[in-house]
């Protein structure tokens, strides 16, 4: 299987503190591989790097063969890669659904002379994404309250709404960043199913991080532990769970 | 009469005229604060830089108004604002990108902006000479508008003139050109989720380095009106940037920094103040003199202020928002 996402030997230290140490993964096309690992073990700050938010120290990101190392976020965007935030993000002064149309890209109104020459096409255009924010604000659940400040909405709906980001467009890859902290259960079935659903439906690759073990052991294969900012350990989640190396990582030594 | 009539004089056209020009210099200012999230204190100079690219022009091609019909500077404002539109952007890439890069903190800006503003006026004043200049070369006269008032005790007119007419209609092109350009078009929507967010809007495809640019177009190009048509008022000086500063930078924090509507309405309250303090109330007084105690009605001023200290007015409101209610009339922060 190829990968479409390949790390290589990343380092990255703030100040003194080393928290990535020559890091190596590799992500399957087709595949939702759960990232793990004990607080402070650098899952997030290896996200913000191949998202293209933190510059890297030293090493390489490749998305599908192509070298993304430190090209910016809006770029990446455009080349299909997706990102969620750990604390979710929003427009706050914007409605839900605006938040949603914000997102498709190179849209004709985005060119300043685009937006005064051809009014028709930057409606037809305008019309076509509002019908697919509104599909995707059903979606997600999120209907009743799609003509609310995005600032307004709870901690959950937040998350909802950064899932919904994703599905605007057409990605290859989304990183999702704790989408499950703070979406209760019922929601959080929602999720996973979707999740499922854009990965077998639209072929869209996922790496998740998650401290919910109950969802990384329904969604992901592999699972790959990170610990002191480099793999511990990768491979299905029984052999996770199963592992010694890991049981010390995440309860101390004295327990196993 | 003749009192009401000084009163709007002085007060109502004189307010509307400084009103309408911190307005504009604001909206650049509060407009620069929300994407970039630091005050250009180099915004003021930017407003002369394009003053005196319109008195250059006018200087090289002084026939040009005539044939059109409006005053040759109005005529070369569009070119003036293009001119200034890229220094604005060639700063940001020399002396500001390099700084943002590092993610260096806002202070950091603030004093490159200072430094780019002595920089801008040295460089103004190297070619322009330090004194005074009309706008009104090769014999143009400003044209004076004389709006008699249909009340029998009223002998006097009220004055307006063609720069102010100009003046007040280009700020309201500008208002509501820009009011259409942040909520209709996607450039605009994309800057206000810039405002409101770097992060999600770069992860949402939006590229941050374009809208900079974008921002500093329209700060640069309306620094230029808002310069021009002042010296159009007045004359044109290379040290104007002095007396526009601290009106420009009270009117964008009285309305809410980072608030575009705020900035409009933070600049007429800031003109409209400074021409009340300085307005001479005695004069509204002497109709009624008979019936006012002596020491009132013998009163020859009863300005607030003198004229020579009206830099004070946008002070004194600056540090009493600040006090009292520093975000704001409108909540500042995102467009």
């Amino acid at each position: 299987m190829p990968s479409i996402i390949d790390v290589r030997h990343v380092h990255k230290a703030f100040g003194g503190l080393k928290v990535i140490n020559d890091c190596s993964i590799q992500v399957e096309k087709g595949s939702i591989t759960g990232l793990i690992g004990p607080n402070g073990a650098g899952k997030s700050t290896l996200f913000n790097i191949i998202a293209g938010a933190l510059p890297l120290d030293s090493g390489q990101v490749l998305l599908d063969g192509e070298d993304i190392t430190n090209r910016p976020a809006n770029e990446l965007f455009h080349k299909g890669l997706l990102r969620t935030f750990q604390i979710a993000h929003e427009f706050s002064h914007m409605t839900a659904l605006e938040n949603l149309m914000m997102v498709p890209p190179r849209q004709a109104g985005e060119n300043l002379f685009d937006a005064w020459l051809k009014p028709g096409l930057v409606r037809r255009e305008e019309a076509e994404v509002r019908r697919r924010a509104l599909e995707v604000i059903d979606f997600i659940g999120l209907h009743h309250v799609r003509n609310e400040l995005a600032g307004n909405l709870s901690g959950g709906q937040k998350k909802l709404l950064e899932l919904g980001r994703t599905m605007m467009t057409d990605a290859r890859v989304v990183l999702l960043d704790e989408i499950a902290a703070g979406v209760n259960r019922t929601l959080l079935g929602d999720l996973v199913s979707n999740i499922e659903r854009l990965n077998r439906e639209m072929g869209y690759t996922f790496l998740v991080i998650e401290h919910d073990m109950e969802m990384i052991a329904r969604l992901c294969d592999p699972v790959i532990v990170l610990a002191q900012g480099s793999v511990m350990v990768e491979g299905t989640i029984e052999e996770i769970q199963n592992n010694p190396q890991v049981i010390e990582a995440y309860f101390g030594s004295n327990v196993a | 009469m003749n009192e009401l009539v000084f009163f709007i004089n002085n007060v109502i056209v004189a307010g509307s005229v400084s009103g309408s020009i911190y307005a504009i210099g604001a909206i650049g200012v509060t407009l620069i604060f929300s994407i970039m999230r630091f005050a250009h204190f180099a915004h003021a100079d930017m407003m002369t830089f394009g003053t005196f690219m319109v008195l250059l022009l006018t200087l090289a091609f002084p026939g040009v108004g005539a044939v059109v019909g409006l005053p040759t500077p109005i005529v070369m404002l569009p070119l003036a604002i293009v001119l200034t539109a890229l220094l604005a952007v060639g700063i940001d890439k020399t002396f500001y990108k390099p700084l943002r890069a590092h993610g260096v903190k806002p202070i950091v800006m603030v004093i490159a902006s200072l430094g780019v503003t002595l920089m801008l006026q040295g460089l103004i004043r190297l070619f322009s000479g330090t004194g005074a200049q009309n706008l009104y070369l090769a014999g143009e006269r400003k044209e004076i508008y004389r709006l008699e008032m249909p009340f029998e005790l009223a002998s006097r007119p009220v004055i307006v003139t063609e720069p102010q007419i100009i003046l007040f209609v280009l700020t309201i092109v500008c208002v509501v050109g820009l009011h259409l350009f942040l909520n209709r078009t996607r450039l605009g929507k994309a800057m206000r989720a810039m405002s409101d967010n770097p992060d999600l809007a770069r992860a949402s495809g939006i590229n941050t380095n374009h809208i900079v640019a974008v921002t500093w177009v329209i700060a640069g190009g309306l620094a230029a009106i808002a310069g021009t048509l002042l010296a159009l008022d007045v004359t044109f000086k290379p040290d104007l940037s002095f007396f526009l500063l601290l009106p420009i930078f009270a009117a964008a924090i009285v309305g809410g920094v980072g608030h575009p509507y705020g900035a409009i309405a933070g600049g007429f309250v800031v003109g409209f103040a400074e021409t009340l303090a300085v307005f001479n109330w005695a004069v509204l007084l002497r109709p009624f003199r008979d019936s006012l105690p002596e020491w009132l009605a013998q009163a020859g001023n009863l300005a607030f202020v003198g004229t020579e200290y009206k830099i004070v007015v946008p002070f004194f409101i600056l540090v009493a928002i600040l006090v009292w209610r520093p975000t704001g009339i409108f909540k500042g922060k995102v467009i």
